[in-house]
């Protein structure tokens, strides 16, 4: 249903009363901002002295290696929960209730709690170390554990033709699975997959709350540096900008994805909706509907 | 088990300040969320734009950061007296603001799954756009917006651990607490991930069996 067909095209009234709304809306919108802005000035935090920070090469250096650890951390997380993912929903295909059972538990398990505590169990209860372990270990149980249900989800949509045919032509099990079932799952599924990415990205930032040196930590560290003024503000803007720049990348990446997949002649049309991973938002809302 | 029974008192301050977080941001973004949506398929595009933006930008920056912005950043601007602002209340709005973009999804979502039909033929008895949302589509959408918004409403049951690393003293503040005091940190946190797993289990079932019984309505 595209939006137009929730109401008429305007006549000559409703476009005049359309045109007041917009008006009365946007000097509200235009207004709220100014008022932010202004108390952004007021409280100094646009003066040159705030921003000076960024000029420094030796800063700019360090903003950039935060950066590096923060996607350090989100491509470790990500190929880890990809493999996690994808062994623990074979495990819950599988026949054998040996494989079958254990890995749901540990799916749900995961998935119920939250990541920072889990970090804060590799943290400070199993003292992994470097925060850099607790952030991946974390990451990868909790995102593999979301990930799994959607390599799942995206085998069971398949039609079942699939597999009735790859095992008519003499396939065994892992055959059809490796053959093709899964290639077909990984296809429909790119756009889950990636919007489950931009949660990883995101959710390094959780980092910081065990001193993992990542791109908001440096950000309060010099966020206090009286000699710039404690550019907090400023600095919240810059790292805010990185973070949405990455998240918008990979989501048009899933976009531009699913478009081109619908448009392939390899596409098929799943058959309903598998049971959908909790997380997880299908082809409506392809890119990062995740939280 | 001492872990626990030693410090019930910290367990349910920390769990019911978790679960104030969570009842008094979940009926916040609910609204907000509920609103954002209308703007977002209002026939005023300056009201689309800014629902547009607002999803765009939110659901693209970590709630981390969102916190960092409210509990660090926010008192410098001064807008409310530094003396009052309050870290639970900076977590709130934190919570509310980041979990309105999910909300406002899931409920536009949920309109596009109301037969086009239904809104057309309520357009021809001639209720207006308020109308037509707050007694056709809505109440219809409802069906399908109920087992997502669950699964959100668990998302931000979760996420408001985060508020423990912004002086918020909630479950996932427990183990600062618990390490002062001496104790055996990881059992206290296989506590905390335990109850966790008992509030939201059961969220999750229920989701699922509204997923499975609704579902089959259209």
């Amino acid at each position: 249903m595209s939006a137009s067909a929730l109401f008429d095209l305007p006549g000559p009234k409703a476009r005049m009363r359309y045109r007041i709304y917009a008006v009365v809306g946007a000097a509200l919108i235009v207004g709220a901002i100014a008022y932010v802005i202004y108390r952004f000035i007021d409280a100094g935090q646009f003066d040159a002295q705030v921003w000076e920070w960024i000029q420094y090469e030796q800063i700019q250096t360090d903003l950039l290696t935060a950066l590096g650890r923060t996607l350090t951390a989100f491509a470790a997380a990500a190929v880890l929960s990809l493999i996690f993912g994808a062994i623990f929903a074979a495990g819950r295909l599988s026949d054998h209730a040996i494989f079958r059972v254990p890995s749901m538990v540990i799916v749900e398990l995961f998935r119920a709690i939250p990541a920072v505590i889990l970090m804060f169990i590799f943290h400070y209860g199993i003292q992994l170390g470097d925060p850099f372990n607790s952030v991946v270990a974390a990451l990868t149980l909790y995102n593999g554990s979301v990930l799994a249900e959607v390599f799942r989800a995206g085998i069971l949509s398949l039609p079942r033709g699939q597999s009735e045919a790859a095992y008519a032509v003499g396939m065994r099990k892992t055959q059809v699975m490796m053959l093709v079932l899964l290639p077909q799952a990984l296809r429909a599924m790119l756009p889950a997959i990636i919007s489950q990415l931009v949660v990883v990205l995101k959710d390094t930032a959780l980092g910081f709350l065990i001193t993992y040196e990542e791109l908001l930590y440096y950000a309060r560290l010099l966020g206090g540096v009286a000699q710039f003024g404690r550019p907090l503000i400023p600095l919240t803007i810059v790292v805010a900008a990185m973070y949405i720049v990455m998240c918008l990348l990979l989501s048009w990446l899933a976009n531009y994805l699913s478009k081109r997949e619908r448009k392939s002649k390899k596409h098929i049309e799943p058959e309903g909706k598998g049971p959908v991973g909790e997380d997880t938002t299908f082809a409506g809302a392809p890119a990062g509907a995740t939280l | 088990m001492n872990v626990l029974l030693e410090n019930v008192d910290l367990f349910l301050n920390g769990f019911g300040n978790t679960i104030k977080l969570f009842l008094i941001s979940g009926v916040l973004c609910l609204i907000l969320g509920v609103i954002l949506a209308m703007m977002r398929v209002s026939p005023v595009p300056v009201f689309r734009a800014f629902g547009t933006v607002y999803v765009t930008v939110v659901r693209n920056t970590p709630l981390t950061l969102v916190f960092f912005f409210f509990a660090f950043a926010f008192p410098l601007l001064e807008i409310i007296d530094r003396n009052d602002y309050d870290f639970f209340i900076a977590a709130v709005i934190a919570l509310t603001l980041y979990t309105a973009a999910f909300v406002c999804e899931v409920v536009r979502s949920g309109i596009n799954t109301v037969a086009v039909g239904q809104i057309e033929a309520s357009r021809a008895l001639g209720l207006t756009f308020g109308q037509l949302l707050s007694s056709v589509v809505l109440p219809q959408a409802t069906r399908s917006v109920v087992p997502p918004m669950v699964s959100t409403m668990v998302a931000l049951l979760k996420n408001t651990t985060i508020a423990a690393g912004f002086s918020v003293a909630e479950a996932g503040a427990i183990r600062d607490s618990l390490s002062e005091d001496g104790y055996n940190v990881m059992t206290g946190l296989l506590w905390v991930a335990f109850f966790f797993v008992v509030l939201v289990v059961p969220l999750t079932l229920l989701q699922r069996s509204l997923e499975k019984r609704w579902s089959v309505a259209r």
